[in-house]
């Protein structure tokens, strides 16, 4: 229907973005009371995103002309998005935006590097940028669900983590309980993503794929290659920020400082 | 003048709110505990008590003044070793997932040290909990827990302990069991110990001297003869 009254793919695309976000903005508004505030916020993120996406969009354009290596500088720009927006989500931890860059850095670093030096990825913008940036993005999640979840875990566990350090134990010590439990929880998502591949959903790079000339089977088996890269750059990133974040919420001398 | 025989000596201590300069939970804090002495901490709610004690333990960090372990200034000390020498045993438990047995094993264990089966059984029966080695410590009752809070800090073997009312949190029959378990221990052990407490009658029997704290302040310190009203 929207293609007969705008033949524009462009204009198509956007009236596509309103329809979407007015679903969102209908969803929010009936479940306004369980979650006040919401409103506003995913008001505000779907506006930035769509922006975001669009910049984005001309700059691929811009690019796909330019040299492979730019994809980096791309990613890298990306990845430093992603540290800012797990910062927000993590206000009570001190430098937080270092940590988060520090540890999606070297997880989405590591692996897409890994991915990229053995073929697995093509060093092409085409595929680098797009599957990079899942990665990143997927990445960033994790990050942002590990601070918050392990932050609840600290402030509604403090009696026991003093008692174990009035017991003399270290700070990494004393909340490895509630390290393990952030860790475990944020990696969920990730792990019933791949549980569920196929089964639940069909990713949107499989279609893509599919859609651009590939055989449906090795699109199958590259959306599995996607999934396990975001699950082991997620656990790499978590792994990084579960031996940074301790250090961050005690003081010199063993006091812990994160409270309610 | 620094007494060899003070294990624990507060000089000019203070703590400011950290959200408001010049309001202090406790300040001009000045006295010393010498071994084997039992200085029970009385006074209103809010006086500062629970700072006092984390101060001395260094969960807090003084803002003024020190407390010096031994005529040693504390901030000269690891504060990990601090610790394991000045056991606390909190208003309530604590205790971590595990079995009882996990949870008195886990101070010494800090230290590198693995308590055997039967230093668990003799500090348990020691407690009254005898056989309680294997259960599940998110289990028991509140005076149960308590027990075990109390020996996972003396299994440490500090030279100081800090009790910062043990027994407000439970209920009536369990706290008077508590008390008493308490009070042997101290006798027996010849404990060096802070007791802070509500109750007058508590400190009247069991502390050699008394210190009143009213708005963080020392508002007096002597022995109960001297501090407490005679019943």
């Amino acid at each position: 229907m929207l293609e007969h009254y705008f033949p524009n793919q462009l204009e198509r695309g956007i009236v596509q973005c309103l329809i979407a976000a007015l679903a969102t903005l209908a969803v929010m508004l009936l479940a306004r009371r369980r979650a006040p505030g919401l409103l506003s916020e995913i008001s505000l993120a779907e506006v930035r995103g769509l922006v975001q996406i669009f910049v984005v969009g001309i700059i691929l354009a811009a690019l796909l002309r330019g040299p492979a290596w730019t994809s980096i500088v791309v990613l890298a720009g990306m990845i430093l998005a992603a540290a800012s927006i797990v910062r927000k989500r993590a206000k009570k931890i001190p430098r937080a935006f270092v940590l988060a860059l520090i540890a999606i850095g070297s997880g989405a670093g590591a692996i897409l590097t890994v991915m990229t030096v053995t073929g697995v990825i093509p060093l092409k913008i085409l595929t680098l940028v797009p599957v990079g940036s899942m990665v990143i993005a997927n990445t960033m999640n994790t990050q942002s669900i590990f601070l918050d979840r392990f932050r609840g875990e600290v402030v509604s566990h403090v009696g026991e983590i003093e008692s174990a350090l009035a017991l003399g134990a270290t700070p990494d010590v004393a909340v490895e309980l509630y390290l393990r439990a952030a860790f475990r929880a944020s990696l969920i998502p990730a792990v019933d993503n791949i549980r569920s591949l196929g089964i639940v959903w069909i990713p949107g790079i499989m279609a893509g794929m599919v859609l651009s000339g590939a055989s449906p089977l090795y699109a199958a088996l590259y959306q599995f290659v996607v999934l396990t890269t975001i699950f082991s750059s997620s656990a790499l990133a978590c792994f990084v920020a579960s031996h940074l974040v301790a250090r961050r919420i005690f003081s010199d001398y063993s006091q812990l400082l994160l409270r309610a | 003048m620094i007494s060899t025989r003070h294990i624990v000596e507060c000089r000019d201590l203070g703590r400011e709110l950290p959200s408001e300069a010049n309001r202090f939970l406790v300040k001009n804090i000045n006295f010393a505990v010498e071994s084997a002495e039992v200085l029970g901490v009385i006074g209103p709610s809010g006086a500062g008590k629970s700072t006092l004690l984390r101060l001395i333990n260094r969960l807090d960090e003084p803002t003024e003044g020190s407390v010096l372990f031994h005529g040693q200034d504390y901030r000269g000390l690891d504060a990990l070793a601090l610790r394991r020498s000045i056991g606390m045993v909190m208003q309530r438990p604590f205790l971590f997932p595990g079995t009882v047995a996990e949870n008195l094993a886990f101070g010494p264990r800090q230290q590198g040290r693995a308590l055997t089966t039967s230093e668990i059984d003799i500090l348990l029966s020691e407690v009254g909990l005898t056989g309680y080695a294997s259960r599940d410590a998110l289990t028991l009752s509140g005076g149960e827990a308590q027990r075990v809070a109390i020996t996972r800090a003396l299994a440490n073997q500090p030279e100081v302990l800090l009790l910062d009312e043990p027994t407000s949190a439970l209920d009536e029959a369990s706290r008077g069991s508590v008390e008493q378990l308490l009070e042997g221990l101290i006798r027996d052990r010849h404990l060096t110990c802070i007791w802070v407490t509500h109750s007058l009658e508590q400190a009247r029997t069991m502390a050699d001297r008394i210190l009143v704290l009213e708005a963080g302040r020392i508002k007096t310190i002597g022995s109960p003869a001297e501090v407490l009203p005679h019943a």
